[in-house]
């Protein structure tokens, strides 16, 4: 993976823009939305757009397409696609730029791929739109090429299959063989990854990287994760609120960042570095960072200075929740018309929590961490094996009889705004975990709680539909605060919010957890994130737990093979090892 | 070197004065043809609740004099063969329509949410029961209906609008039934169980109201349909009889005379047709808003 050789000497860039800006909505007022952003990318060059969301990022990679969106106004110095100055284009050359000069990789691909239509004809639309070749055979033989290019075993068979059929990470590789079918030179990848385990995120990245190395494909990457962004980009534009605030070669910008913003962005990255410190207070410590490693031409890591979270309670021998040799068996049909077979989504999980630990949960999705969760929830009965909660029954007794103990096991969705009644208001959604207190007593209490976390009294009559994320997941905080519960189950509590919030969440969490030392059951599928907050750590695949120890043991001396999979799929510096 | 694509119109909001562009902020444009569809469901509610304030003649007296007399000032919308002012029946009429097309619709919503409530629980047995009752119901056309339920209760004004608004059921029924199952199973009340809320409580705290959101939109729609479908019905002689000033009844009178006067029929007939593409447009509006909140 050498990023360095960054061909200068090609006349011609496949994308040449100085000064573009980017306006919606009436005709001088309000902000733009992508302000002076400049962008050259070479052919074989991988440039990442990185930044939260509202940064810009994708509305400046739409652009190049054309689709900003309705409204848009795009003004820029200068805008030229491979030479050519697409300010000129009209409504058919753009068409003609779509798909095939430059393809485009969206976020979620179930979404993006119609249902309606196997992977064959998705391809197929783009060579046959793009008018490179006629004959069916002609377009079926390029259709199963591409497949194979991105990396489908079994082209001729997935090619004749429908979205829903593929796992996540087919679907995604399709979605990249759709925007490569037709050849285009350039490629824009909008958060290709995001929705992918760690595993088949590695895939994506590789398939990617491919195209780019050897077929000199041109690559515009829009990630928030700089992680990914370390791993392909040669380089790297840094934006936030429509400005690129820093730009340069990858390892540069990641290793030495200059601009606060970067610095405030890479630091926010939990890691085995991080644990114990407040992510959010953290900066890069730039006086160590300039002082040596320039000579030979090797960048030295970025040191970072956080301060500290409060001292981690002891973990006592109290067992808070003792779960058992839990299993659990599912009947599923195989197929369309095909019979039956039994799917073993748990097998033989045993774990304690103690009170003022942290354990997490990690393992990819369909290794049972759901599952695990709902029954720890009571929320499905197991097939074998018990629960027990405070050393008292909890899976094998009746819904009725757990109720008196529900307070004590309170639970931090992924989705909050899902998880609230949408008819409610933040203090009815707290309100509805808060027992046994008068009127008065309740809203005291509420504005107590949003205090905890963060929020102020303002927030009692708002709607969280018209909350920012972070501030979403902190009533959700609040409202399992609220029964002063003895664990709670945080199941991928961070994994929707951009970096900057993620490491203001992770610190409430860390930061209430250890006043208030509460026992928490951390689900995630980041390892980075497992390693910051959790004191032991469980590794799940295939409904089994397969290593089980002290994060430091587990992520630093893997045993298992899977666990170095895992661990190895962590792209960039950012790798716990 | 500047271009732009700009598919936004101009800034004649900023020319506005503050309070009316509050306004329109608060209720974005509202389509003409929705103003005046609330504004004529306004005018009929005022017909039903003060009939006097728009007629002083009494829709019952005929006056032999003044038999089939064509639209005048005296008379604006004529007069019938028995001497009645058209203009004031047709007024008084509004009363009949609207009692009986929203009594059938509150039959209609009452049994429909029950049964629809039932339907989307858990149990298949609840489910398939009522969803089949739904379809038998509905596979009966809705004058085929009303008559069986005139043949066995009688004519009369609450038995025609228990007729409509039996035939109504299946359609507040899947309604209500999609509802509650999208309820029962959304995150949230998965997580009123984990807080411990009981059966009971979470059925009145969060699946009720939430379910209750889609009725009143389907409602407003179905008072059309169902002040026509009496309409239809009075003209058939299985609703209120005649002299009642009901619109329908009014039309059945009419067709005796028509080839001699024409307003004594389509007065009234105009009256149905507003009525029904009123409370049909404002809705559909009403669906669009609230839609458009969910969204948002």
């Amino acid at each position: 993976m050498s990023k360095a050789a960054i061909s200068i000497s090609i006349p011609q860039p496949l994308v040449d823009i100085e000064g573009l800006t980017v306006h919606f909505g009436h005709a001088d007022g309000g902000r733009p939305v992508v302000e002076d952003v400049s962008l050259i990318i070479h052919p074989g060059e991988c440039v990442a757009l990185v930044g939260e969301s509202g940064s810009g990022k994708s509305v400046t990679a739409r652009t190049l397409l054309n689709l900003a969106g309705n409204g848009a106004r795009i003004t820029a110095r200068r805008f030229r696609l491979a030479g050519e100055d697409a300010m000129r284009f009209d409504a058919a050359r753009w068409r003609r730029v779509r798909g095939r000069e430059i393809g485009l990789v969206m976020q979620d691909a179930l979404v993006s791929l119609d249902p309606l239509r196997s992977i064959a004809q998705e391809v197929g639309e783009v060579v046959t739109n793009a008018g490179l070749l006629r004959g069916r055979r002609e377009i079926e033989e390029r259709v199963i090429d591409t497949l194979a290019r991105v990396g489908i075993p079994d082209p001729e068979i997935r090619s004749r299959q429908y979205a829903h059929e593929l796992s996540g990470g087919l679907r995604q590789r399709a979605l990249i063989a759709a925007a490569i079918a037709a050849g285009p030179r350039l490629v824009i990848a909008d958060e290709p990854t995001t929705a992918l385990d760690a595993t088949v995120q590695k895939q994506v990245i590789d398939v990617l990287s491919r195209r780019v190395r050897d077929e000199g494909v041109g690559l515009l990457l829009i990630s928030h994760d700089l992680a990914v962004v370390a791993e392909i980009a040669d380089r790297v534009h840094v934006m936030r609120a429509g400005k690129v605030v820093e730009s340069g070669p990858t390892a540069e910008v990641l290793s030495r960042p200059r601009h606060v913003y970067t610095r405030q962005l890479i630091a926010a990255v939990p890691s085995a570095t991080s644990r114990g410190t407040r992510l959010s207070s953290a900066r890069v410590d730039f006086e160590a960072a300039s002082g040596s490693g320039d000579e030979d031409g090797q960048p030295q890591p970025i040191r970072i200075i956080r301060d500290p979270l409060p001292p981690r309670p002891v973990v006592s021998g109290e067992v808070v929740l003792d779960v058992a040799s839990i299993g659990k068996r599912y009947r599923r049909r195989k197929g369309v018309g095909g019979g039956r077979e039994t799917f073993v989504a748990l097998d033989d999980v045993s774990f304690t929590v103690s009170t003022g630990e942290v354990v997490g949960l990690v393992g990819e999705s369909g290794s049972g961490k759901s599952t695990c969760a709902k029954i720890i929830l009571g929320l499905l009965k197991p097939d074998t094996g018990t629960v027990r909660l405070l050393g008292k029954p909890w899976s094998d007794i009746r819904e009725s009889e757990r109720r008196a103990l529900r307070s004590k096991l309170q639970y931090i969705p992924q989705d909050p705004l899902s998880s609230f009644d949408p008819r409610y208001r933040v203090s009815d959604i707290v309100a509805e975990n808060v027992w046994g207190l008068s009127r008065k007593q309740t809203l005291e209490h509420i504005v107590w709680l949003l205090d905890q976390v963060g929020l102020d009294s303002g927030f009692l009559d708002r709607y969280p539909r018209t909350m920012s994320g972070g501030q979403r997941q902190r009533v959700a905080i609040a409202r399992a605060l609220a029964a002063e519960p003895a664990l709670i189950v945080c199941d991928e509590p961070v994994s929707a919010l951009d970096i900057s919030i993620q490491a203001q969440v992770i610190d409430l969490i860390g930061e209430l957890q250890s006043r208030l030392r509460t026992a928490l059951l951390f689900i995630s599928h980041d390892l980075g994130l497992i390693h910051h907050v959790a004191d032991s750590v469980l590794v799940m695949k295939d409904g089994r737990i397969v290593e089980r120890g002290p994060v430091d043991d587990v992520f630093f001396h893997a045993a298992h093979d899977y666990t170095r999979t895992l661990l190895a799929a962590v792209p960039g510096p950012f790798a716990a090892s | 070197m500047t271009q732009t694509f700009d598919t936004t119109p101009g800034t004649r909001a900023e020319q506005e004065v503050a309070p009316a562009r509050a306004m329109r902020t608060v209720r974005r444009r509202i389509p003409a043809g929705v103003v005046a569809s609330g504004a004529f469901i306004a005018l009929l509610l005022v017909a039903v609740a003060a009939p006097g304030l728009f007629t002083n003649y009494d829709p019952l007296a005929g006056d032999f004099l003044s038999i089939l007399k064509a639209p005048d000032a005296a008379h604006p919308f004529g007069t019938d063969r028995l001497g009645r002012d058209v203009f004031a029946r047709t007024v008084y009429g509004a009363r009949y329509s609207l009692f009986i097309g929203i009594g059938a619709t509150l039959i209609s919503v009452v049994f429909g949410v029950l049964l629809g409530i039932l339907a989307g629980q858990k149990s298949r047995l609840l489910d398939e029961t009522n969803s089949r009752l739904f379809d038998i119901v509905s596979s009966f056309p809705t004058v085929l209906l009303a008559m069986l339920v005139v043949t066995f209760l009688g004519q009369g004004m609450f038995n025609i609008a228990v007729a409509v608004g039996l035939s109504g059921i299946p359609k507040f029924g899947r309604v209500v039934r999609a509802q509650t199952q999208l309820v029962r199973n959304a995150d949230y009340v998965t997580h009123a169980h984990i807080y411990g809320r009981g059966h009971i409580e979470i059925f009145f705290r969060h699946l009720l109201p939430n379910v209750l959101v889609a009725v009143p939109v389907t409602a407003t729609v179905f008072i059309g349909s169902a002040i026509l479908a009496v309409s239809g019905l009075s003209f058939l002689g299985l609703g209120p009889q005649p002299p009642t000033p009901e619109w329908g009844v009014m039309l059945a009178e009419s067709r005796d005379t028509l080839r001699v006067a024409w307003w004594p029929g389509v007065f009234p007939g105009v009256a149905i047709t507003l009525t029904v593409i009123a409370f049909t447009v404002f809705g559909n509006y009403l669906q669009d808003v609230f839609e458009g909140r969910d969204n948002s």
